[in-house]
This record gives structure tokens, sequence and C-alpha cells, in this order.
């Protein structure tokens, strides 16, 4: 069996939450109850000022750091950040990471039961907006008795919601930290993810959303559904290192997998297809491409950002083109406009995109310093 | 607190917004939040400056310089700092011209190339002068645009600014007689506060 590294939080179980008052969603219906599965790390202090909320992105989950058991293969998705010692350090943080509404990995979701019907909620799942996913977190954050977050933390659509969080919730985020993140899609973005969606749509298997209840899976649209995403979560360069124009077999001059890339996002692909719901992929693109604070605002983002009050840390990646260096600047630009505190790095990684999700020294060093700082604030013991 | 930094500190009034350009670790800024509840933010390109800077709560952005400040409004701020930058720059009136935008008043601080030691440097051994205060070779400096004392006196006279307080500092950033007479001479380190003509 083997031994746990000392920098690990160590075996971790879920834990659910169950909620009967009504959620009112920004879409025009209502939630009458649900569930949200969840994890924590660390020890909520007796003041409650250490608790450290962590976002998660597209096809992320609860299980953000640690082992589910021992010979567990893989430790959560961000195991590189949260633990002892670590940049969200859990000998002085309480962390808690959860599973958003409309997810698949144990949330109220199109999995689960729509109580009105007695089947499947499936495509009949509300639609799902950050501002939705933020309003759920502050309810699990009332169960768990914290007040106040000592900080907000996320990365891509996990940084939206932090966003979401100094705008809604003021008085409930001490330090927001929005990690390869944008104030907003692009048209690019928006594009890709509408090939996703299409992907996943024009499956014969995905029979308009009920595919559970046609015993199938919307295998193939959801394969190049994740085959199309992963390819603007890395860099060409990247990818470039990673495969070249490797070659698995000698040319065969047919439409077998033939380079090495084709083969990783096969492989990719058909992983994803068997482990994600096709509706909650469907449902987290959209409430990508909805996020839009400025929206009501004229576009006038630094408009957008007056009620937020915390300081915030910003970072991107130099080879992220999926949500650039120059988005995260938008933000950046707008939060100086609007005169909050705020600091921005750009961390030069090769990795694009999926580089927030990876140790990199200069991105630890800077986030570290960036959560000593959240522990001074809160005049967290040993701080 | 170094001791160009120090006399800066003096010069800034309570509650200004304060932009410092290559702010390095933000002991400045740090030292003047505390000090003189002044609001702001430093921008750097330095990594470890840029860190130190996050850690100890200092507001920091990774910009540089030579892309200018168009990210920030016009009249935004009250003072615009640039300590041992200027040197380092592209084209130093332009930047110039963008603080002078975003505030009324700036004050910058460089090496004086007419400091008596580097005259001396270059006229008997050469060679392009090394130093404390210009510790590189010719062909790894950041430094591309060195000047003198009076270089920057005449750029602001040219561009119709008011110089409003200048200083000099030798290799300890002290004050001496001598550099109070002929600072081009005896300045190691020039040290200038300048303003919009007609905001004086």
């Amino acid at each position: 069996m083997p031994e746990l590294a000392s920098d690990s939080v160590g075996v971790v179980a879920p834990q659910t939450a169950h909620f009967d008052d009504p959620l009112a969603l920004a879409c025009g219906k209502t939630l009458p109850s649900y569930t949200l599965v969840y994890e924590t790390y660390g020890t909520l202090n007796a003041e409650g000022t250490n608790a450290v909320l962590i976002c998660h992105a597209l096809s992320g989950h609860h299980h953000a750091a640690g082992r589910h058991h021992e010979d567990d293969r893989k430790p959560g998705w961000w195991d590189a950040h949260i633990g002892p010692g670590k940049s969200i350090d859990t000998n002085r943080f309480f962390v808690v990471s959860l599973n958003n509404l409309g997810g698949c990995h144990g949330s109220t979701g199109p999995l689960s039961i729509n109580p009105d019907t007695g089947r499947l909620w499936g495509p009949d799942f509300p639609m799902m907006t950050v501002s939705d996913w933020v309003h759920s977190q502050a309810r699990l954050a009332d169960r768990l008795g914290i007040e106040r977050f000592a900080a907000v933390v996320g990365g891509s659509l996990g940084g939206m919601q932090v966003m979401q969080w100094a705008l809604d919730y003021p008085e409930r985020i001490a330090h927001a930290a929005v990690i390869a993140a944008t104030p907003r899609l692009s048209a690019q973005n928006i594009a890709f993810n509408e090939v996703a969606r299409q992907a996943i749509r024009s499956d014969p298997d995905f029979h308009d959303g009920w595919y559970g209840e046609h015993d199938t899976l919307p295998r193939r649209g959801l394969k190049l559904a994740r085959m199309v995403g992963h390819i603007t979560y890395l860099s060409e360069a990247a990818m470039g290192s990673k495969f070249g124009r490797d070659l698995r077999q000698d040319l065969g001059y047919g439409y077998d997998v033939e380079f090495q890339v084709e083969s990783y996002l096969r492989h990719q692909g058909d992983t994803f297809s068997e482990s994600f719901d096709a509706n909650t992929y469907l449902l987290m693109t959209k409430a990508l491409d909805y996020f839009d604070p400025a929206a009501p605002h004229g576009g006038d983002l630094a408009a957008a950002l007056a009620p937020a009050k915390c300081p915030f840390l910003v970072v991107s990646f130099s080879t992220d083109w999926r949500f650039p260096p120059w988005r995260s600047r938008e933000l950046v630009d707008a939060l100086v406009r609007a005169d909050k505190p705020v600091s921005y790095a750009n961390i030069d990684s090769p990795h694009g995109h999926d580089a927030f999700l990876l140790p990199e020294p200069r991105y630890q060093a800077v986030f570290a310093g960036f959560m000593a700082r959240v522990a001074r604030d809160q005049q967290l013991e040993g701080s | 607190m170094r001791a160009d930094l120090k006399l800066i500190h003096g010069w800034v009034p309570e509650g200004a917004r304060v932009l410092d350009l290559g702010c390095g670790d933000g002991t400045l800024l740090d030292a003047l939040s505390r000090d003189k509840q002044v609001k702001g933010y430093g921008l750097e390109i330095d990594p470890d400056g840029l860190t130190a800077c996050v850690a100890r709560g200092v507001n920091v952005i990774e910009q540089n310089l030579d892309e200018g400040l168009a990210n920030f409004d016009d009249n935004a701020y009250d003072l615009v700092i640039m300590t041992q930058a200027l040197q380092a720059l592209r084209r130093p009136d332009l930047m110039l011209d963008e603080m002078l935008r975003v505030a009324g008043e700036c004050i910058i601080t460089f090496p004086n190339f007419a400091y008596w030691r580097h005259r001396l440097y270059l006229g008997f051994k050469g060679y392009m002068p090394v130093s404390k205060s210009l510790p590189h070779a010719w062909y790894d400096t950041p430094n591309i645009h060195l000047s003198t004392f009076n270089d920057f006196e005449r750029l602001c006279r040219d561009k119709g600014l008011t110089i409003t307080d200048q200083a000099v500092g030798n290799g300890e950033h002290e004050a001496h007689w001598s550099s109070r007479l002929w600072p081009n001479l005896f300045g190691e380190t020039a040290i200038f506060r300048v303003s919009r003509a007609g905001d004086a």
C-alpha cells in the first residue's frame, strides 16, 4: 500500500448537505430542494475566520485534494495546491470544495430524480448560471457555520464564480483569487462551446437528452466535445513537445490512429464519455456562455464591479489561448478603474489553460504569497 | 529603506493616490500606505519583486512600462513615482508624458551619468563606467538610456514642465554640500519632482 505524502490532506470522504428551502434561479425556474456534495480539508477555527471556498471548473467536482482511499490512483484535481504546507495550507485554512448544482458527481443535477415527475431530471434540469451556483454555495456556507470566507478561490469557470461572489456577497468574502478566467467569454469561446454542444446533441444516442431512459449514452458526441475542448486546454507548444508528429505505428494510409496526438485525444474523449454526464456538460458550457457581469451595466465592467470590497489576486498564464492573459487584464483594468485593490501576475508556462491545475514554481510562489497575506489579514495563528 | 525612497516618502502628501512604476518589492508603497494612508498600485515585471508585493499586501500589477499606461485614466492619480527605471525604458520622454497624463505630478529618480566617478572612469580608463549605481556591463545592461542631471533638466524645460524639487544623492544617497553646489558632477542619483506646466 503506498504511503500518502506528508503534504497530502490524506484520505478524505465526501459529505452531503440537503436543502429543503427552494432556490430561485436566474432562468426563472425554482429548484424546490437539492443536495450538495462537498469535501472539507483542515479544521474550521472557533471564530470561523479561516474558511476557503474552492470553486470548480467545467468538468471539475468536489474532490479537489487528497485521496478517497489509500491506494487511490489519482488525488483530487487541485491536490498540487491544497494540503499541509501548500499554497492553500490546510494547517491554517479550512477548505470547502463542492460539486456545483447541475453537476454529475453527487450534487443535484440531470442525473437526479425530479420530485415532480419521479423520473430523471435529464434535459429538464433547469439551466444554471454562475450566480445560481454562488447562491447555493452561500447556503452551504450557512450550513457549515461560515459567515465570511477568508478567501474564495477558483480557476477558469471557477474564477467566474469567485468574481460573482465578490459582487453578490461582498460582505461574505474577504479575499478573491481569480485564476485563468475571464469576465466574459469571447465569440470564439462561445463558438467552441457550440461545437461541443452540437457534437453531443447530434449524436443519435442523445435522444434529446433522455438517453438515460433509452439505456444508452451519447458517447460519440461527448467524446467529440471533450476532444475539441481538450485542444483548447493545451497550448500548441505543449502538444508539440508532448506528441510532436510522433507516430503510433507506421503510416497505414487510412483513418486508423496513426499520430500519437490522435491516440491521446481519442483516449481522453473515450474516458470522459464514460465518466461525465452529457446533460451536465451542456448546461456547464451554457453557464460559461451566459456569464457576463458587465452586461447589465451596458458592458461597463468597472461599473459592474462597484459592489466588490475584497482584495483580488488575478493570475493568467502566458500560453493560455482559451482565456489568454489579456482577458485577465480586462478584469484587472476594470478593477483598477473601479478603484479596487488588486494584484495581477502573468505566469510564464508552456501548459496553456491547463497550467492553472499544475504546480509551477512562480505560480506557487505568488499563490502562496497571497494566501499568506490572507492568513495575516485574518489574523490566523502562525501567520 | 533606500535613501532615495526615504526622501520620496517625505515628499508624498497624506492620503495621495499614487502609482509606483517599477515598484520592486513594494517597500515604498507599503510604508506610504501605513504611514500616510496612501492608496494606489505598483507596476512591476520582476517575478521576485512582484511576489514580495503580493505577500505583503501591496497592490501590484505585472505590466511592462514600455507598453505605456493606457489602462490608467487621465488624472486618475495625484502622483506617479518612478525610481531607477527611467534609464531602462525604450522612450523615457514618452513615459514622462504618460506619467503627467495620469497625474499632475511625478517623482523620478535615475543614475546620473555625469557623476564625477563615471566621468573619471570613462575619461581615464576609456571604458563604459561600471559602478554601484551602474553595475552592468555595456552589453547586458538594462540601462539603455543613460542621461545626466542636466539632460533631464533640459528635457523638462523643452517639454515646458515645472521642476518643483530636485535633489541628488551620493553612493549612500545622502545629500552632501558639494552635490548641492554641483549636482551634475557630485550627484550619483538624480531625484526630480516634476509637474505639468501651470500645475505648480
